[in-house]
């Protein structure tokens, strides 16, 4: 009696082909096989397409100043010198992506050891390291990039420091508490009674088991430098012409906005598709790395 | 109670003498320090800038200099601009609330907002709603701020004209009306990265109190749904975004200097940026340690309401 009714209850409707579970997973990860495509073709297109176009990215045409979209060979129009957008849009994007990948490069390493020291030394260590990552954090840090930007010589080298020195902490954090729980694992307490150094316990045993949030949080910091040297750029403190970048291609947008919509447009779009495709491939490698996922 | 309330109370002080230190480095890192401005301006001798440093004080050791400094902006003598040589505090204040209004309108529209995309996703999870909210936040975390702004410009000031392109109030007006009339696009522009944020969190922390014992029963003894959906799901579900509001105190701040320089809106980051460009670093100073004042605060206060609102943490 009582198991028919148990199964009268667990009769439900059949889920539509959108509701099932696998085909959300498989779209999400579709998503970031799409995010990756994007980036490749990106990459490829900045490192080979300057030197297929007809015109290089610092030739003035005073003549074919502000021409729209797909005016002679022109593909994206030009700016307010006549240069050519489609060649400055790849020149610009080798540096915003040289500056994205440098910085998680960097921040990366930074952070992981910050947070492996952290997690490991437990006690004062770990207290005064995490008060100086909240310290950072306290920051804007749009702000702090830009007063450290009035500083300095705006170099792209300059420029992947400063923003390096301000994506760090995130990444300090997840490791210090991945390492946190990791530390009391039995194969730490193993490696430790066998007698390795605490220099080997932290790189060798534990930082390769809290690679997949590592992976994750460095792949967002990608999405996030771009996002900040764009910021910057747009102001005025980071990347300084002639180089172009995605970010000062947008500088000078605000004031053609009504007759030249496209300058800000194509760089625009541009950075959306870029950060948007980091993003994509850093959620689908959460889910991939992290069996939890599921339940969420 | 009292005793987590020290505790954070303490570690907060910690953070905040330590966001002193790294205020007080980065003004000393200046090239030349901060009397730099100074070697720029024609006239100038080697000899006058020593004695300029000498009557500020900047030939004492940096330890010396740094104990005076946070003693005097302890006293609320946060120094003078160096372009009109008013007083910073007085300054950043003035543009203090302009800010204030634009974050205040554009938070509150991102709660709402979020908190309503958030529960749906949640209670409809996988369905093409869920699927659109989730593709559609990751995008609008994508979009520089800025640029999402001069395409709004573009699209409803210059194109239909339904708004105005910038600045807080059209001169000789100044009524209500008119500055709602401002705040419409920089509020809901800078409000899209929060929403998403807001959503997506609001989304989990609602999956998370769903399916929990006190919800079953709640449903068990036959409650209406909505009863069940707002006063324990949702009840329980905002807690976290209590602490979450206050994170994201930094991030909506950094994200209202961009938008204000896009709309011209008069605030802080406004401020900031021009005295940046006039390289005028006590005023620079200022904001910086204010915001991350105001940051720590907020993060202080969210944690006293989670406090207040849950006794399992007061427990913990």
């Amino acid at each position: 009696m009582a198991m028919t009714t148990a199964t009268a209850i667990s009769v439900q409707r059949r889920p539509h082909w959108w509701q099932q579970r696998t085909l959300s997973r498989f779209l999400r990860h579709r998503l970031a096989l799409i995010g990756l495509i994007v980036i490749v073709t990106l990459t490829l297109a900045c490192v080979f397409g300057p030197y297929l176009l007809p015109h290089d990215e610092l030739t003035v045409d005073l003549r074919a100043r502000f021409s729209p979209p797909l005016t002679d060979d022109f593909y994206l129009g030009t700016d307010p010198l006549g240069r050519d957008i489609t060649s400055r849009l790849l020149m610009a994007g080798r540096i915003s992506l040289l500056v994205g990948f440098s910085v998680m490069l960097i921040s990366t390493a930074f952070g992981t050891l910050i947070g492996v020291i952290a997690g490991y030394f437990r006690g004062w260590t770990g207290v005064v390291l995490m008060r100086i990552v909240d310290a950072f954090l306290a920051f804007p840090s749009i702000f702090l990039v830009l007063v450290l930007s009035a500083f300095v010589k705006p170099s792209p080298f300059m420029i992947t420091v400063i923003i390096a020195l301000t994506c760090w902490m995130e990444i300090a954090r997840i490791v210090e508490a991945e390492i946190r729980s990791l530390r009391e694992r039995d194969f730490t307490v193993a490696a430790r009674l066998a007698g390795a150094s605490a220099r080997w316990i932290m790189f060798r045993e534990l930082v390769p088991n809290a690679m997949g949030p590592i992976i994750v949080a460095a792949t967002l910091t990608i999405a996030n430098a771009i996002l900040l040297e764009a910021y910057i750029s747009f102001l005025g403190y980071g990347i300084q012409p002639p180089l172009p970048s995605w970010g000062n291609m947008l500088n000078s947008a605000q004031q053609y906005l009504t007759n030249a919509p496209w300058l800000a447009i194509v760089p625009g779009i541009t950075i959306t598709l870029a950060v948007t495709s980091f993003n994509f491939i850093g959620d689908g490698l959460r889910d991939a790395l992290d069996s939890r996922s599921d339940l969420q | 109670m009292g005793r987590y309330l020290i505790g954070r109370l303490g570690q907060s002080v910690v953070v905040l003498f330590l966001v002193s230190l790294i205020g007080f480095m980065i003004l000393n890192l200046a090239p030349g320090g901060p009397l730099s401005q100074f070697a720029l301006t024609p006239g100038m001798s080697q000899a006058d800038i020593q004695r300029l440093a000498v009557q500020m004080g900047l030939d004492r050791p940096l330890i010396v200099q740094y104990i005076d400094w946070l003693g005097r902006l302890l006293r609320g003598d946060w120094g003078e601009s160096f372009r009109d040589g008013r007083p910073v505090l007085a300054i950043i204040v003035e543009h203090l609330w302009a800010t204030l209004l634009l974050m205040g309108t554009s938070m509150a529209i991102s709660i709402v907002v979020g908190t309503l995309v958030g529960i749906a996703g949640a209670i409809r999870r996988y369905s093409i709603f869920d699927y659109l909210a989730t593709v559609g936040a990751m995008v609008a975390l994508s979009i520089p701020t800025f640029w999402f702004g001069l395409v709004a410009i573009y699209l409803f000031a210059l194109k239909l004209a339904w708004l105005p392109a910038g600045n807080m109030i059209t001169i000789g007006d100044g009524s209500v009306l008119d500055y709602l009339h401002h705040l419409v696009m920089p509020a809901l522009v800078l409000a899209l990265v929060n929403v998403a944020i807001w959503s997506r969190y609001m989304r989990s922390s609602t999956l998370d109190v769903l399916h929990q014992d006190f919800v079953r029963t709640a449903r068990a003894k036959g409650l209406p749904r909505y009863r069940v959906l707002v006063h324990h799901i949702v009840r329980n579900a905002l807690l976290p975004m209590i602490t979450l509001g206050g994170l994201q105190l930094p991030t909506i701040l950094g994200g209202a200097l961009v938008a204000e320089t896009v709309f011209t809106w008069p605030g802080m980051g406004r401020l900031f940026l021009d005295s940046i460009g006039y390289s005028d670093y006590p005023v620079v100073m200022g904001i910086l340690m204010l915001s991350a004042i105001f940051v720590l605060l907020g993060n202080l206060l969210a944690d006293l309401l989670v406090a207040l609102a849950d006794p399992r943490v007061r427990l913990a």
